[in-house]
């Protein structure tokens, strides 16, 4: 088990900035995911810590030593890939025991510690099968038992529930986080699925072209998102924007919508009147409230059974507001929302910084 | 298949079809067939006989004299020697640069590819010319060895298309989890790519073996000594000399097409998917 | 203090030539595994092919050679058996190329259906493309033989022929004998890379085309032609190049005679360099034949991609 550190990590294909200065500290024992659109460059970075990728500036250190230039075979890492990658032409226990038996292990070792694995993944009955004949799900399970066996500093997975169809996708999520407790083994894991991030990690990484929006906890990021980015990525239903103008007069503060309707906001931001910003609302945030300040007409309603969806169009924009239960509304009808100036994300129009 | 016809004109669509399949293989296999049976006519039934569908007695007498009182045992042990020779060293440095094309991004890859593609379709009669008088200048006339290094070198192109095409199949990952698994890249072609190729590898020497087995004009141009002629020199020659012992030439011929005939029966499998990989080859 | 510095720009300057020289090494590694091919091409293809040039400018004898500038281009001019040859190579390349052609394609039509027995049907008739050339070419020498072939008595019962002799023989006729000989040995190169074509089209085209109304000939002409079109188009090039210089057949079979009816520009090449001292004409000959395969080349890829801006 080991920390591991990047500082100022950057990659380039030729003319082409994929990573830009990276910096992440990840302690001993933590599980971290990355996570942030389709071709953002988490691959690359995980593939960079693997050493799969030549790291065009910055260093990476796994524990103390400086990896920069160790093979991959020496950084003492297990990764499981999208694809599983395992070897097509041996069984399931020359799969798992592959790493070993290259360290030149006693066969009596590698056969204790391929067993290891095989009885916590439930795979025992199936050990002198090929891959070819093993089930999705079952590759999936090697593949994590190839990892475990070696016993390494660290874990890597590159997106390995991908390919599972959702049910199994929700259980491995479970075993793998309950794997990770029981072993304390220090876990980098990329995704594109933020739900993934946030049911797994201690700490999600969110990344966007190339470059770190925010690092923290996945609470941390849902109530106090950095940017308007990691506001919209993280959260399902994603939070409602609404281009917005600050009024202040006094210590009172609000902001303006386009068609009008005014919201009260803590006068304590550091906002100005006429500021130009971005109002950013969780859907489970708006209510909906006869003397509500915010006027619109309802579009769609999804009723969920435990809760209810309902879209309204509010100031020429769709909003989405969650509420629990039973909403007794129909398409067409107007209606009226409001918040508690608690609950608003205000983002800087030009740039998507927060605000408060 | 689509439904909607009706049966008679079915039943005939099929009888049509069994015809022109048969018609197929009739041409395909006559020939042979016939070169089989001028080998088991006896001499003397030759000319009363020799165009009848089967001789009325059949002898295994060609074979014999091929076998004992001929050269061609030894033009075909130096045949022998040179396709497998040729296949062999053709598949490895073949899988070498099948294997660098597939797996690196390169400056100059595109231009490696295009020149290999052109070697594919110039006329090799273009060499003839220069590779006669410079195999002299180096003392590689009349010698296995030269046959070998130019038959190496015209099958390269097309089993390194070939090889690559298996490697492009074998996905890139495997040799990733080898390589974090403790393998250094060598370790990992021996131990995950090569089993995997393996087939491959069997196809490529397959059909190198095949085309070396076949090639005549410049074996023919630069063998003329006796105890270095390849199979194909050797027929020519005899017939050249004994132009009329219609039952050994022939029996000779069958023997000669055993060896092509075991590696087509092995590399059946790969023909349709190994040539469309490789593109072009006679 | 000092030392301290120094210490750090020894570490810096040992890891920035030490990522560089890792740099260097992962520059080299793929031409490293292409080096024994390339090196091979270049000095058995391409070194003598350029020395095939320089020869087309010389013209060689018993001891020496000497440098005769375009000499061996004119004397092609006042060579009628050159111009005899070109003719032939047109009519050995068109004829093998149109029957290899249809009935490969035909071939690979019918192996593209489901009918009991296909597989078996599949390795013989891919047979031929097995059999060594030479072998092909004295196979069918022999049975154009009357004394052991029964192909001049067919042809004779048919009434194709007055008397059962070898076509072979006759210049009117010799060139119909490689050409078959080529045929039998060249459909299963087109019927293979067409079949795998075919295998290529997915079925839904078909049934798409079905349930739109579409006869077995439409569905042949509109799904199935277009989609092989991009094969044939390569394959019919690279095969007339391929044909053109292929000398092997009518070597074997004819030696070019009789009286040259059935020389090739390839076989010409082949015989001249072999037989006559003057390396410097077969080459000039050499360089011709390629400068009309290229030409050949470059007119259809015009040609194609005409087609395709007016398509
Ligand atoms: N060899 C390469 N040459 C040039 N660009 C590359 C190369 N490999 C990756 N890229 C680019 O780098 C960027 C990051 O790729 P990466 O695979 O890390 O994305 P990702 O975040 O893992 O996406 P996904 O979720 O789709 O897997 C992409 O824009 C990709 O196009
Ligand atoms: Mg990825």
């Amino acid at each position: 088990m080991a920390s591991v550190t990047l500082r100022n990590v950057q990659k380039r294909y030729g003319a082409l900035n994929v990573l830009s200065a990276v910096d992440l500290a990840i302690a001993d024992g933590e599980f971290i995911v990355l996570v942030g659109p389709s071709g953002c460059g988490k691959s690359t970075l995980l593939r960079m810590i693997a050493g799969l990728e030549d790291i065009s500036a910055g260093e990476i250190r796994i524990g103390e030593r400086l990896v920069n230039d160790v093979a991959p075979k020496d950084r003492d890492i297990a990764m499981v890939f999208q694809s599983y990658a395992l070897y097509p032409h041996m069984d399931v226990a020359a799969n798992m025991g592959f790493s070993l038996a290259l360290r030149k292990a006693a066969r009596q070792t590698i056969a204790e510690r391929v067993a290891g694995a095989a009885g916590r993944l439930g795979l025992e009955a199936l050990l002198a099968r090929l891959p070819r004949q093993l089930s999705g799900g079952q590759r999936q399970r090697v593949a994590m038992g190839r990892a475990i066996v070696r016993d390494p500093q660290v874990f890597l997975f590159d997106e390995p529930l991908s390919n599972l169809d959702a049910k199994l996708r929700v259980h491995m999520r479970a075993e793998i986080k309950a794997l990770h407790q029981s072993l304390k083994t220090t876990a980098i894991y990329v995704t594109h699925d933020q739900i993934e991030a946030m049911t797994m990690a201690d700490r999600i990484v969110v990344m966007h072209d190339g470059v770190v929006q925010q690092v923290g906890a996945p609470l941390d990021l849902y109530d106090r998102p950095a940017n308007a980015f990691v506001a919209g990525f993280i959260g399902s239903p994603a939070m409602n924007f609404l281009p917005a103008r600050v009024w202040r007069a006094g210590d009172e503060a609000a902001v303006v919508l386009a068609d009008g309707g005014t919201l009260a906001i803590d006068a304590a931001l550091p906002v100005r009147d006429g500021d130009l910003v971005t109002l950013g609302v969780r859907p489970e945030h708006p209510r909906i409230a006869a003397s509500g300040a915010l006027a619109g007409e309802v579009a769609v309603v999804e009723p969920l059974g435990l809760s209810t969806q309902l879209y309204a169009t509010l100031a020429g924009q769709q909003v989405c507001s969650l509420a629990m239960g039973r909403v007794a509304a129909a398409p067409g009808e107007p209606i009226r929302l409001t918040a508690e100036p608690g609950d608003l994300h205000l983002f800087q129009r030009e740039t998507g910084q927060r605000i408060g | 298949m689509i439904a909607g016809r009706s049966r008679a004109k079915r039943r005939l669509a099929a009888a049509g079809l069994y015809a022109a399949v048969g018609l197929y293989v009739a041409f395909a296999l006559f020939p042979l067939f016939w070169t089989f049976k001028i080998s088991v006519t006896p001499q003397s039934l030759l000319y009363g006989e020799g165009i009848t569908v089967w001789p009325s007695a059949a002898t295994l007498d060609n074979y014999a004299r091929v076998l004992r009182a001929t050269d061609f045992p030894r033009y075909f042990l130096n045949s022998v020697v040179v396709s497998v020779t040729t296949a062999a060293i053709v598949t490895l440095v073949a899988s070498a640069a099948g294997y660098s094309l597939s797996r690196f991004r390169f400056r100059g890859k595109a231009a490696v590819a295009f020149l290999l593609l052109l070697t594919q379709t110039f006329p090799l009669v273009m060499v003839i010319p220069p590779i006669y008088r410079l195999m002299g200048e180096i003392g590689l006339t009349n010698s296995l060895t030269g046959l070998i290094v130019i038959y190496t070198a015209f099958n390269v192109a097309f089993a390194t298309f070939l090889m690559q095409s298996y490697f492009d199949g074998i996905p890139k990952d495997l040799e990733e989890a080898a390589m974090i698994d403790g393998c250094t890249r060598v370790e990992a072609l021996r131990r995950v790519i090569v089993p995997l190729t393996l087939p491959g590898m069997g196809a490529t020497l397959g059909f190198v073996f095949t085309a070396a087995w076949s090639e005549l004009l410049f074996a023919l141009m630069l063998i003329n000594s006796e105890n270095q002629k390849t199979f194909a020199v050797g027929l020519l020659t005899f017939i050249g000399k004994f132009a009329v012992d219609w039952g050994q030439m022939m029996a000779a011929s069958v023997l000669a097409l055993v060896p092509a005939c075991l590696f087509f029966a092995f590399l059946q499998r790969y023909l349709v998917t190994g040539l469309t990989a490789g593109a072009v080859k006679g | 203090m000092t030392s301290l510095s120094s210490q750090m720009a020894e570490a810096a300057s040992r890891s920035g030539s030490g990522g560089r020289r890792r740099a260097l090494l992962a520059a080299l590694e793929p031409w490293a595994y292409l080096s024994p091919a390339l090196v091979l091409i270049a000095t058995v293809l391409l070194v003598p092919l350029l020395f095939g040039i320089g020869y087309s400018f010389r013209k060689f004898s018993a001891f020496r050679s000497e440098f005769v500038g375009l000499g061996q281009y004119e004397a092609m001019l006042h060579d009628p058996i050159l111009g005899q040859a070109l003719v032939n190579t047109l009519w050995w390349t068109a004829g093998s190329l149109f029957f290899q052609f249809f009935l490969g394609l035909g071939l690979a039509l019918l192996l593209d259906r489901d009918f009991v027995g296909r597989r078996l049907v599949q390795a013989i008739v891919f047979l031929p493309w097995a059999v060594p050339t030479f072998l092909s070419g004295l196979t069918w020498a022999w049975l154009f033989n009357p004394i052991i072939g029964p192909l001049p008595h067919w042809l004779s019962a048919l009434g194709l022929k007055a008397e059962p002799t070898n076509i072979l023989a006759d210049p009117a006729t010799a060139m119909w004998g490689p050409i078959i000989a080529n045929v039998w040995f060249g459909i299963p190169f087109f019927a293979i890379t067409l079949l795998a074509a075919l295998k290529s089209i997915p079925s839904e085209l078909y049934e798409a085309a079905a349930i739109d109304g579409a006869n077995p000939w439409q569905r042949f002409t509109r799904v199935t032609l277009p989609f092989l079109a991009p094969t044939i188009a390569i394959t019919v090039m690279l095969r007339t190049i391929w044909i053109a210089t292929f000398a092997d057949l009518i070597y074997v079979m004819t030696e070019g005679g009789p009286a040259g009816s059935t020389n090739t520009v390839a076989t010409y090449i082949y015989v001249s360099a072999f037989k006559s001292l003057d390396k410097g004409y077969a080459s000039a000959v050499a360089v011709l034949l390629l400068a009309l395969l290229i030409l050949y080349a470059v007119v259809l890829i015009r040609m194609r991609r005409l087609f395709a801006r007016d398509a």
